[in-house]
């Protein structure tokens, strides 16, 4: 791999590792290992670990996509690899 | 109207739209056949994927399932849309760069062995099989209700009606299907939630009226229900965890990474024009699927709501003491909704005391105080068995509402059966045709031989689904819940290693997914019967039920994914690496520029 190259992979797994810590953190930190102690907090009607778990992890799962396919997108144009 | 008629009416629209679609859509070549030429945009194929993937288990048997568990089924929620974080950031891109058309492909030729790409068409056999029972037993359900006949006649019934129906189309005509599917399927899913919602707390919109105050009471409902569960000896509704914190950690990754390894979500990645729509798709895909899925949850809670509110009128709105006799309903005095389910013996009603009243509650609470209440009260045993799978299907009718909602339920939970059980079909068919009869044994098939022994292998597949259907080794979103752990524990790993390492080798890829697939079956099978058979579990031999660990057989997919990367590793130093082409095709694979469309040659 090229100059270049190398640098576009390592942009691209730099995007990913900082996107998947918040997946993880959303749902197995707040969802999961965090819930009871969350539960003490409530949003609304809702114990906030409940609310990570069936609610909130979602919206923010579908958040991170998009995220995700806007910064590559302008990851591929700076190092010219994107379609035409 | 009366209802019976209400539901022919409206499942023989939705039907005669799905098959006019089929058929103005009609697939002509093989390209059209697996991925729908390559030219579908982002949104529409985002949705497909939404419909592709919301099967019966999501759509009948989920929120039956959360209602059942409380907190802990949030690990369905997380673990079947987390995954598509996975897919979008790890594979699909990547995949759509490679451009062919299946699983097995890609596998066989990153890994430069004819060998890789069989064992992993041996993986994907299994996965898909299994998810198609899953989708058997949700077709049987809601046939059996349908058409007011037994749940085996519905499952006879299900399996004519999806061969037929996916043996038709193919991919082309399977995707445009499919949106008509999304719709019917999502509105029939809303709009009984906001009925209820609106019911139950004021708030027309299920998402907040999950976190709002009962009507005319300032408890919220989570607060109420959490009470009333815990007086029928049920555990707290909102803390209530699936078995250990560790198993529900290790259940809802086992789900999440099956999610981005199982074939029939991935190929429809080649199905977009581009590497960046194929990632956009992702992101439209989880969008129409949220909306379910921040659903469901809603209806689950309101689900258990009315359940002890129609069997314990007084307890919920009024204060009822839940253990006076007068609190509990006649049985002869029952609802309609509740004799109609009757019929299908999902549902059924043993007097154990004698009084002729249903008395509903957990008869295996360990709670002492509450163990004593019952006795006083003279409950002999829990009196009612709801089957999971029923609640979502029975919602509507156990909140009363209108005729045409409960028959729109119905069109969707078919459509949710009959889009996943063709997505698969259609998996299973392209790796059977294309890559074990095309890739293997005749190289020189012709494109119409690679088309029928496509469909031969459909006929094959959904009889031997309904078979293991008609004995499910679980409720449909359990069994579903099997086949991610197998796709997590075989193909992710392998797919995943084909990307990110460049060294990786065929004997390591190879080894490592024959040892995550073997070790998922053993500890699956252990539980649950060799090949899903009755009768033939030996638990005995691994140590009892969940003894690694704890761990549910349903959840045991994310240790077979590490030891599947654990055994690829270390064969992989052992051996030599990869020739230089294959180390330039995974930088290629990198890349988007020069994404061409799909095709399917070897």
């Amino acid at each position: 791999m090229d100059k270049s190259g190398e640098a576009y992979w390592k942009a691209t797994l730099g995007l990913l590792t900082k996107i998947l810590i918040v997946w993880f953190v959303v749902s197995f930190g707040a969802g999961i290992l965090f819930a009871d102690l969350l539960n003490n907090i409530h949003l609304g009607g809702y114990p906030l670990g409940f609310w990570f778990a069936q609610q909130g992890s979602m919206y923010i799962f579908v958040a991170l996509i998009f995220v995700y396919a806007k910064k590559m997108g302008e990851i591929d144009r700076k190092f010219d690899v994107h379609e035409e | 109207m009366d209802l019976q008629t209400t539901i022919y009416l409206v499942v023989g629209l939705s039907f005669a739209l799905y098959i006019g679609i089929a058929i103005w859509a009609r697939a002509g070549s093989t390209s059209e056949f697996y991925v729908a030429g390559g030219g579908v945009g982002p949104r529409i194929n985002g949705m497909a994927t939404a419909a592709d993937w919301m099967s019966a288990a999501s759509f009948i048997s989920m929120a039956g399932l959360i209602s059942n568990m409380g907190y802990g089924g949030g690990l369905f929620l997380m673990g079947w849309t987390g995954g598509y974080v996975l897919l979008a950031l790890l594979l699909a891109p990547y995949l759509r760069k490679f451009g062919k058309f299946t699983v097995p492909q890609f596998i066989g030729d990153r890994y430069y062995s004819q060998t890789a790409s069989t064992v992993a068409v041996l993986c994907l056999l299994v996965a898909s099989l299994t998810y198609i029972i899953g989708q058997m037993t949700g077709v049987g359900v809601a046939f059996s209700r349908f058409l007011g006949v037994s749940n085996e006649t519905g499952i006879y019934v299900g399996m004519g009606i999806v061969f037929t129906y996916a043996v038709f189309g193919g991919m082309k005509g399977i995707t445009y299907t499919q949106v008509a599917q999304y719709v019917v399927l999502i509105f029939a899913y809303t709009i009984p939630a906001i009925f209820i919602s609106m019911q139950l707390t004021g708030n027309p919109i299920p998402q907040l009226g999950l976190g709002s105050n009962l009507v005319g009471s300032d408890i919220s409902l989570l607060q109420k229900l959490d009470s009333i569960v815990v007086d029928l000896g049920f555990g707290q509704y909102t803390t209530t965890t699936a078995g250990s914190t560790l198993n529900m950690f290790v259940y809802t990754l086992s789900l999440m990474i099956g999610t981005a390894g199982l074939p029939h979500v991935i190929m429809r990645f080649f199905t977009v024009p581009s590497v960046h729509a194929a990632r956009l798709s992702a992101g439209w895909a989880l969008v129409f699927i949220a909306i379910l899925y921040t659903t469901a949850p809603a209806v689950a809670a309101m689900a258990k709501t009315n359940l002890i509110r129609t069997l314990t009128p007084g307890v919920v709105m009024q204060n009822a003491d839940p253990y006076a006799a007068e609190s509990q309903i006649k049985y002869d005095e029952r609802p309609d909704w509740m004799k109609r389910w009757e019929v299908t013996g999902l549902l059924k009603f043993e007097d154990k005391n004698g009084d002729g009243r249903i008395q509903y509650y957990n008869d295996k609470s360990k709670n002492e105080e509450f163990k004593g209440k019952a006795e006083a009260a003279g409950w002999k045993g829990n009196e009612l068995t709801v089957n999971a799978d029923i609640i979502v299907l029975a919602n509507p009718e156990i909140a009363l509402l209108p005729n045409w909602v409960i028959a729109l339920v119905a069109a969707g939970g078919l459509a949710a059966a009959l889009s996943t059980a063709a997505g698969l079909l259609l998996a299973i068919s392209s790796a059977i045709s294309h890559d074990l009869v095309k890739g293997v044994f005749n190289p020189n098939i012709s494109e119409k031989g690679e088309l029928m022994a496509g469909k031969i292998a459909m006929a094959g597949s959904i009889v031997l689904a309904g078979y293991l259907g008609l004995n499910p080794p679980g409720f449909a979103a359990g069994t579903v819940a099997l086949a991610f752990g197998i796709a997590a524990s075989s193909l992710f790993p392998a797919i995943m290693m084909g990307i990110f390492s460049k060294k990786m080798n065929k004997e390591g890829a190879i080894a490592g997914m024959l040892a995550g697939l073997t070790i998922t079956l053993f500890y699956v099978f252990a539980h649950k019967g060799l090949f899903f058979i009755k009768g033939t579990d030996y638990l005995p031999l691994i140590g009892g039920p969940n003894s690694f660990f704890g761990i549910t057989p349903e959840a045991f997919g994310a240790v077979g994914a590490m030891v599947n990367f654990i055994v690829a590793f270390v064969v992989d130093k052992f051996t030599k690496e990869p020739p230089e082409h294959i180390q330039h095709l995974v930088e290629s694979v990198r890349t988007p520029r020069g994404a061409k469309a799909v095709d399917g040659r070897h």
